[in-house]
């Protein structure tokens, strides 16, 4: 059970940029993603605000050698990420061990799905969509784009916590022996579906999101994909890889409280923390950083800060939620916040939480808003999701 | 030393009479059909009718399922460490009305129940709800090895000793869009089927249907004990010409052969134009091997093959192959070691190992 989880390859596709370059220049520039809806026909485009990539559909059917409206926008985002990931491993050949994909989703197909909804009984011409509603058909289309053959690839959908768990269930096959290679995280892209869902809800900013602020009005919807490489110790030492951080421990726990929000105390938060802790067989005073779930919504930001302090007391250590700069990814949320984390890690830079301007009434947690140099070993990340999920990663220089 | 895992128990909602423990295929119901519908449970026995209002299918027939399995197993509720849920499209029904009303009423006028019950994670979510579970809780969503990803997961905590009990099953609902969209590109069969005559019907596509199997996994074995899980595996592709060389391949690292398999449990489900992969094996390998089939009884979903499983453990605790799923005549000499293999489409194919206990 001492086996390391090599983080061997990085992308990830976002608001605020094409690949992990792109997102870690902007993170450092303060130049954030959130603006007014363009890519979709809504009429909330006047009262929303979205974290949208600016690469339009044809443009990335055109990138990726695909013919007009043949995918989703999700899968599509999806492949972009991936193969940036593959790419920054160095894998010549995907298929040159035991090698899986599990990826997170919440939306699939469902831009195309909520487009030709009726569209599909007057013509045959999008039929190509039907299946594509299928959150699985979107990992299927990854996998067969990189040529990945006769292996393990799944789908998780536990909403917003979806490619952290995928990570999650990645690094625990690598342990167990059963794969010796895998690619994890999520892709989600914007849909009417989410948009208009999350209106329901009434937690979505009319105006940029502004995470553990007293005077958050919510989050804004972000679209996103953003995947690993995770490795096996056999293959790092077979191709001689340069390793980029380690999954070093992971943790999710159900705050059985409530379908859509979090207990008041963060339960679920705590527990996850404390399972990912234990995990990686490290005290809370060795994280040196949190890149929290923070969406700016009253609710989380209440929730994750009181479970933070729960776990770390009185030393809780500088914490950030990058979601002023992406927006609130959905599935994608937790793999993109695990790009991050190990760009952290690399360039020892806590990225900044940005529109943060007065702390909250019920505690004294103050989130990092300058770019900051520090010297970081490990980083813990968290992610939580409808129907009570609640997840933890944490990552590490050290195997 | 990995824990050897068994399934304590089972519960099943599907069109045939299946959530009585107490029966097994009895009876078969018979349809002419190209879709099915399960046999709604009583659901005042498992949810309180004012919740029960409010709860879309799928939540509803699994938590029937969920409670089946749990009450037959003799497990507290507090003793479940997770909760893991394969589904092809959760309680795809809301997510029809959702986008529906967002259409028809130009994004006005909406309410959150339907988003919420949207949410692929709603059934795991809700059933961890219903027990104050706070557990690991996954919901997989990868078409016909949404289930098979689930036991995945479940095996792998209960070898390693990070849970002793965990709740797995395998739900989807047909609903009115799902099905018309799918008739429109062929995928449900143009004519009705009857039950018993499903693999003769050499036409294109399957007959549709429904369902929640829900499981008890543990790493302790039971009094009430079906079986014992020795190994599973899945894949996204693989050639009909490559099936029998993988399937051997899966065996050999088992430490078994062809001809150890007492029982082959295939998922046909007549369609032309995908059932060869079957034949591959009942014609090539398995030649000589007792074969059972249940996608007649069960119809097509995308967590189908979770009725398969539920159908392997039921014949190797009760030490019988009920006449209706049989698909060829040769008599099992005896019931020690049962073999899955399902696919839909030529996609997701899935493999289990058995064995009785």
């Amino acid at each position: 059970m001492s086996r390391g989880v090599a983080i061997t390859g990085i992308g990830v596709i976002s608001a605020i940029g094409n690949n992990a370059k792109e997102n870690h220049a902007s993170l450092i520039s303060g130049k954030i993603g959130i603006s007014k809806i363009s890519q979709i026909e809504t009429i909330h485009k006047d009262e929303i605000m979205v974290g949208e990539i600016p690469t339009l559909n044809h443009e990335l059917e055109k990138q990726l050698g695909l013919s007009e409206d043949e995918y989703s926008r999700t899968p599509m985002i999806g492949i972009v990420a991936v193969q940036e990931a593959i790419s920054s491993a160095g894998i010549t050949d995907i298929n040159d061990c035991k090698c899986g994909l599990i990826s997170g989703t919440t939306v699939g197909g469902m831009d195309k799905s909520e487009q030709y909804f009726y569209d599909y009984f007057q013509n045959e011409e999008h039929w190509n969509h039907i299946t594509g509603l299928n959150a699985g058909d979107s990992t299927n289309k990854i996998a067969a784009y990189i040529g990945l053959e006769e292996s393990f690839v799944t789908t998780i959908s536990t909403a917003c916590s979806s490619a952290a768990n995928a990570i999650m269930l990645g690094a625990r096959m690598i342990k167990s022996g059963q794969l010796d290679r895998v690619i994890v995280g999520g892709t989600d892209c914007m849909s009417k579906f989410t948009l208009n869902g999350f209106k329901t809800l009434m937690i979505q900013s009319d105006t940029y999101n502004t995470p553990f602020d007293e005077n958050r009005k919510g989050l804004n919807l972000g679209e996103a994909a953003a995947y690993l490489v995770l490795e096996s110790d056999k293959i790092v030492s077979r191709d001689n890889k340069e390793v980029l951080a380690y999954v070093k421990g992971y943790g999710n726990a159900n705050d059985a409280y409530h379908q859509t929000a979090s207990s008041e105390h963060g339960d679920g938060a705590v527990l996850a923390m404390e399972k990912a802790l234990k995990v990686a067989a490290l005290p809370s005073e060795a994280i040196d950083y949190v890149n929290a779930h923070g969406t700016a919504t009253p609710n989380n930001d209440l929730s994750e800060g009181r479970a933070l302090l729960r776990i770390f007391g009185d030393k809780v250590p500088e914490f950030s939620s990058t979601k002023a700069y992406t927006g609130h990814t959905l599935a994608a949320a937790g793999g993109v916040e695990a790009v991050y984390s190990v760009m952290a890690l690399q360039n020892n830079i806590i990225y900044p939480n940005l529109n943060f301007k007065t702390p909250m009434k019920e505690f004294d947690l103050l989130p990092e808003t300058e770019v900051k140099e520090k010297e970081l070993k490990t980083v813990l990340s968290n992610s939580f999701g409808f129907g009570g999920n609640c997840s933890t990663l944490i990552f590490s220089k050290e195997a | 030393m990995r824990n050897p895992v068994y399934i304590s128990s089972v519960g099943s909602v599907s069109p045939q009479n299946t959530l009585d423990n107490a029966l097994f295929l009895d009876e078969i119901v018979l349809y002419d059909s190209s879709t099915l519908k399960i046999i709604a449970p009583n659901y005042k026995e498992f949810i309180p009718p004012a919740a029960a209002r409010r709860m879309a299918k799928g939540i509803k027939m699994s938590t029937a399922s969920a409670k089946t399995a749990m009450a037959e197993g003799q497990i507290e509720e507090n003793e479940i460490d997770a909760i893991i849920v394969g589904t092809g499209l959760g309680c795809i029904g809301d997510s029809e009305k959702f986008v529906k009303d967002i259409i028809d009423n130009d994004e006005q006028y909406l309410t959150p129940t339907r988003f919420i019950q949207s949410s692929h994670n709603t059934v795991a979510g809700q059933i961890a709800l219903g027990m104050g579970c706070k557990g690991h809780n996954f919901t997989y969503v990868h078409a016909a090895v949404s289930f098979e990803s689930s036991i995945i997961d479940a095996k792998m905590q209960l070898e390693e000793g990070e849970a002793q009990h965990i709740l797995v099953g395998g739900v989807d609902e047909l609903v009115a869009h799902h099905e018309d969209s799918h008739r429109l590109i062929k995928h449900i069969k143009e004519e009705p089927t009857e039950t018993m005559a499903l693999l003769k019907s050499k036409s294109k596509g399957a007959v549709f249907s429904e369902g929640a199997n829900f499981f008890v996994l543990s790493n302790e074995k039971r009094d009430s004990a079906y079986s014992q899980l020795v190994a599973i595996e899945t894949f996204n592709t693989i050639s009909q010409e490559k099936i029998a060389q993988k399937v051997s391949d899966f065996l050999t690292v088992n430490e078994i052969s062809a001809s150890d398999i007492d029982l082959i449990v295939l998922g046909n489900n007549g369609d032309v134009d995908f059932d060869g992969y079957y034949d591959q094996l009942s014609e090539g390998i398995f030649n000589n091997t007792p074969q059972a089939y249940y996608k007649h009884l069960s119809g097509e979903f995308d967590t189908a093959s979770a009725f398969g499983f539920w159908l392997g453990n039921k014949i190797l605790k009760n030490q019988r192959v009920p006449k209706a799923v049989q698909l060829n005549s040769i008599e099992p000499k005896k019931l020690d070691t049962i073999l899955l293999y399902n696919q839909y489409r030529g996609e997701n194919h899935s493999l289990v190992l058995l064995k009785k206990c």
